[in-house]
């Protein structure tokens, strides 16, 4: 079924095989299939963001199960690409709570920083930006995933400068830009005070 | 038994039993599109919703079983509103395009939008459109109308065993589609059509040429295969335009294979629709009585001695009566059914049918396939092991080629030495045939048509003396691939020798004049210089060597008795005229004995059929299967080491009708073409 015949045979490196193996561990012997999701993860991680028809037809091959079954499944779930995307793959979150919050001035930054549309990669191949539904961390909203980091608590001059330092290659700290603590109030905590002051 | 109440109505029914089979009992109905009874249940298109006492919301009914003490209400103006919103829902998406599709008339969706949906539409948006996705030359898509209610995905699946198609995406982007929209690789995927309770998967042969309602249905008997398929012919006017299958739970439950369903082409293409006399070297279009007068000419110096006849595969009964007793009047007794020169031999009817039925499979718990290819030779009975296998955990064990046959099967090599071996009672499987409770053994036509068909047949009767045949349990089988082979044992049409001796003697010279019944499966070259007589329906191999032509009439054109591979007796009906000057076989039959001054002593149907059930009492057994008495069979000797042939070409062109259909010929062109991509890439 190979169609390119430039394009390199998909294989585990030697790494992810020995996780993929962790991941099928866990399930009863014969029950391998069920490590379907965890292992397209894998494949997709190791291939820089995003999986292939050829990747889908050898984790069906590793798996022992129809290609067509693997494909439905990397279909239905949103988080494998099938498209290859950028170094960044900038997630924003638009949902409800998110959006009550601002995530409208957050997606307009990250199309003014970027210079693309939602669903774009930017020219020099370093970000691509996406629209989300619910990341689940609403606590800190508006929310942005990038790679396998949430960044919380976001203004659009937070998220620019976000984007500024990736590009650059510096280094970011992930979570809430705005100083709090986890999803402690904002401004600190406003109970239990007396008791931390003492401890 | 769970007892619960229905509308009202007091019912108890089997434990496991769902609400909606329970509704079904008591005569209510429940609209559903994704349940059907012959798959998994699926629970998605909340069609099914009714009202259960307790339960705070509606439940779906085809996947709630039944509890002691439910009550459950179908009419209540709740469940009116839950069908009226889950209906406006599902066509939100629809394109409500009836008017250019061809389920238009026969369309779930259609007749239940009308009895259960709302009047009206409150939806103004855009909708959404699906790309059309390419399943092979049989079914043709219009996939913006799919529901995704799955049911062709799950029949491919579950009961087709070929994992082909899927639900992609999610959500309002779900597509259904085969995988890297190749063609479904299954002898069943015609199935799909009807069980896609919208217009997105119809039968591409046959779009856009008829209306459902203006279709004529007959009820009838399918022939491409031994199965004996119950069938359904919808014809317009005098041309066949569709064939659907009709539901026999004995036989094919409610599904036809590819072959049986789209045949139909190939009753319109290279027909014979007049007569043809041999004049030099070439064929000429003739009158009926020139054709006669040739025969009889050539006859007036032939005795009886010089005379055969062979069977086709698609003979009915009555023809071959009339065959045989015009013969008679001839003076001869030469007649053979087995074209394929298979070593059965008439007389032990239990020797030649499938004795345990095809339904008796979803009773055996071991099965032992000796040179046969069910898959291929007779798509259903694969069905039905598939089935049991999935249903019972049959265990299949095979003796001959390892071929996929979509379940699981434990190969024990392609020779037929084996089964000296099995009944030797030291070998794996004469443990597993011992330790079975209810075995059984089918026994191709592949294996039978060895030089050595008889000492193999006897061996297979000898495995299953020891083994398969108990008391209430006979568990020896033979699979047949002609529709016409039973009916003619049952008939006693066998000559010595065979088919082999028929073409020896004819080389020789011994022979003079050969009748063919519709005989195209054997090469017809010996009778080169034999003065042939074929009736029979196309231009196939058997007119290559043809001296006069008789046009007969095909399944769809007359009413014929076949006998199934189990023995089980059933009738083809009349949808449509033979084409041209073509008659119904026996007519003809009938017509040349009065020319050649025979006496067959019946002047119509009712006669002759009389004179059928006289030779062959079974005849009279419609649709029921006898018990065959068990006895011996088969030739006490060696078999000889080496495998077994196929019992069969290509799937799609085992007949003359099939070899005519160009839809036929499409689906060899492709299937062969992904073989051949199949064997390119990984090998
Ligand atoms: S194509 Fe037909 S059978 Fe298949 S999911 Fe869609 S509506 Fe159901
Ligand atoms: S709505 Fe954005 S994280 Fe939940
Ligand atoms: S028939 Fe019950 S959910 Fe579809």
């Amino acid at each position: 079924m190979s169609t390119a015949s430039e394009t390199v045979a998909f294989a585990w490196t030697a790494e992810n095989e020995a996780e993929a193996q962790r991941h099928i561990a866990k399930y009863p012997s014969g029950k391998q299939q069920s490590a379907v999701m965890p292992l397209l993860h894998l494949a997709q991680k190791q291939n820089n963001g995003h999986v292939t028809q050829e990747i889908m037809e050898f984790i069906a091959d590793y798996l022992g199960m129809p290609a067509i079954r693997v494909m439905e499944v990397a279909t239905f779930y949103t988080m494998y690409n099938h498209k290859p995307v950028g170094k960044h793959h900038v997630q924003v979150c638009t949902t409800t709570p998110c959006w009550l919050r601002g995530s409208d001035g957050i997606v307009s930054a990250c199309k003014k920083r970027l210079g693309v549309e939602m669903g774009g990669t930017t020219a020099d191949g370093m970000f691509t930006l996406s629209e989300v539904e619910c990341a689940g961390a609403c606590v800190n909203a508006p929310v942005v995933a990038i790679g396998d980091d949430y960044y919380e608590d976001l203004t659009p001059e937070s998220m620019t400068a976000l984007l500024d330092a990736l590009a650059k290659g510096e280094d970011v700290k992930p979570g809430p830009q705005n100083g709090r603590q986890t999803s402690a109030p904002e401004g600190g905590a406003t109970t239990l005070k007396d008791f931390i002051a003492k401890a | 038994m769970p007892k619960l109440t229905i509308d009202g109505q007091e019912v108890e029914v089997a434990p496991g039993t769902t609400v909606l089979q329970a509704c079904e009992e008591v005569g209510v109905e429940i609209p559903r599109f994704c349940y059907h009874e012959r798959l998994s249940i699926a629970g998605n298109c909340r069609m099914c919703l009714v009202d259960m006492e307790r339960s705070p919301k509606p439940i779906a009914s085809c996947a709630m079983p039944v509890g002691e003490g439910m009550v459950i209400h179908t009419n209540t103006e709740r469940v009116k509103k839950a069908r009226e919103g889950v209906m406006e829902f599902l066509l939100i998406n629809h394109p409500l395009d009836c008017p250019i599709c061809d389920q238009g008339g026969e369309c779930d969706l259609q007749d239940q939008a009308m009895a259960f949906g709302r009047s009206g539409n409150r939806y103004h948006e855009n909708k959404r459109a699906v790309e059309d996705k390419y399943m092979g030359p049989l079914v043709e898509t219009a996939m913006t109308r799919c529901i995704h209610c799955q049911r062709c995905v799950r029949f491919t699946e579950e009961v087709g065993g070929v994992e082909d198609m899927g639900a992609l995406w999610r959500g309002e982007h779900t597509e259904i589609t085969t995988y890297l929209d190749k063609v479904i690789e299954s002898e069943l995927s015609g199935n799909v059509i009807d069980l896609c309770p919208v217009g997105a998967l119809t039968s591409k042969p046959y779009s856009f040429t008829a209306r459902s309602w203006e279709l004529k249905k007959t009820e009838s008997v399918d022939v491409m295969d031994a199965v004996g398929s119950n069938i359904r012919v919808d014809a317009r006017g005098n041309a066949v335009m569709r064939i659907l299958p009709r539901l026999h739970e004995d036989v094919n439950e409610e599904w036809i294979s590819d072959t049986t369903r789209f045949a139909y082409d190939g009753l319109k293409l290279r027909r014979l629709d007049t007569p043809y006399v041999k004049k030099g070297k070439s064929l000429e279009e003739a009158a009926w009585g020139d054709a006669f007068a040739a025969i009889k000419k050539k006859l007036k110096d032939v005795k009886g001695s010089e005379i055969a006849a062979v069977i086709g595969d698609l003979a009915d009964m009555e023809s071959m009566v009339a065959l045989k007793d015009l013969l008679g009047g001839l003076g001869s007794k030469r007649i053979e059914c087995r074209q394929d020169g298979t070593a059965l031999e008439a007389g032990v009817r239990a020797s030649y049918i499938m004795n345990t039925g095809i339904a008796g499979i979803e009773e055996a718990d071991f099965l032992l396939l000796v040179g046969t290819n069910p898959r291929f030779e007779a798509p259903l009975v694969n069905a039905r092991i598939r089935k049991a296998t999935r249903k019972n955990g049959l265990k299949v064990a095979n003796i001959g080629s390892a071929e996929d046959l979509t379940y699981k099967v434990d190969e024990f090599g392609d020779d037929a030495t084996l089964l000296k071996k099995v009944l030797g009672g030291r070998h794996e499987l004469s443990k597993a045939l011992k330790a079975a409770a209810k075995p059984m053994i089918i026994v191709g036509q592949g294996a039978l048509r060895r030089a050595d068909g008889a000492q193999v047949l006897k061996a297979a009767h000898d495995i299953a003396e020891k083994y398969c045949v108990k008391e209430g349990w006979n568990g020896f089988n033979v699979l047949h691939t002609a529709a016409a082979r039973v009916g003619g044992l049952d008939l006693g049409l066998t000559a010595k020798g065979g088919i082999e001796a028929i073409k020896a003697d004819a080389e020789a010279g011994k022979l003079k004049v050969v009748f063919l019944l519709g005989a195209d499966e054997f090469d017809t070259s010996a009778l080169k210089d034999t003065f042939v007589v074929y009736l029979g329906t196309h231009g196939d191999e058997g007119v290559k060597n043809a001296d006069v032509i008789l046009p007969g009439a095909a399944y769809t054109e007359k009413s014929g008795t076949y006998v199934n591979t189990e023995g089980r007796v059933q009738r083809t009906a009349k949808a449509v005229f033979a084409p041209g000057d073509a008659r119904e076989d026996w007519t003809i039959l009938r017509a040349l004995a009065d020319v050649l001054e025979v006496k067959l002593g019946y002047n119509n149907l009712g006669e002759l059929r009389a004179r059928l059930v006289k030779l062959a009492p079974l005849a009279a057994t419609l649709d029921t299967l006898v018990p065959a008495e068990w006895a011996d069979f088969g030739a006490e000797g060696d078999v000889a080491e080496g495998g077994f042939g196929p019992a069969i070409g290509n799937f799609y062109l085992t007949n003359p009708v099939l070899r005519a259909s160009k839809i036929m010929a499409e689906c060899v062109e492709i299937r062969e073409g992904n073989a051949e991509e199949a064997t390119g890439t990984h090998g």
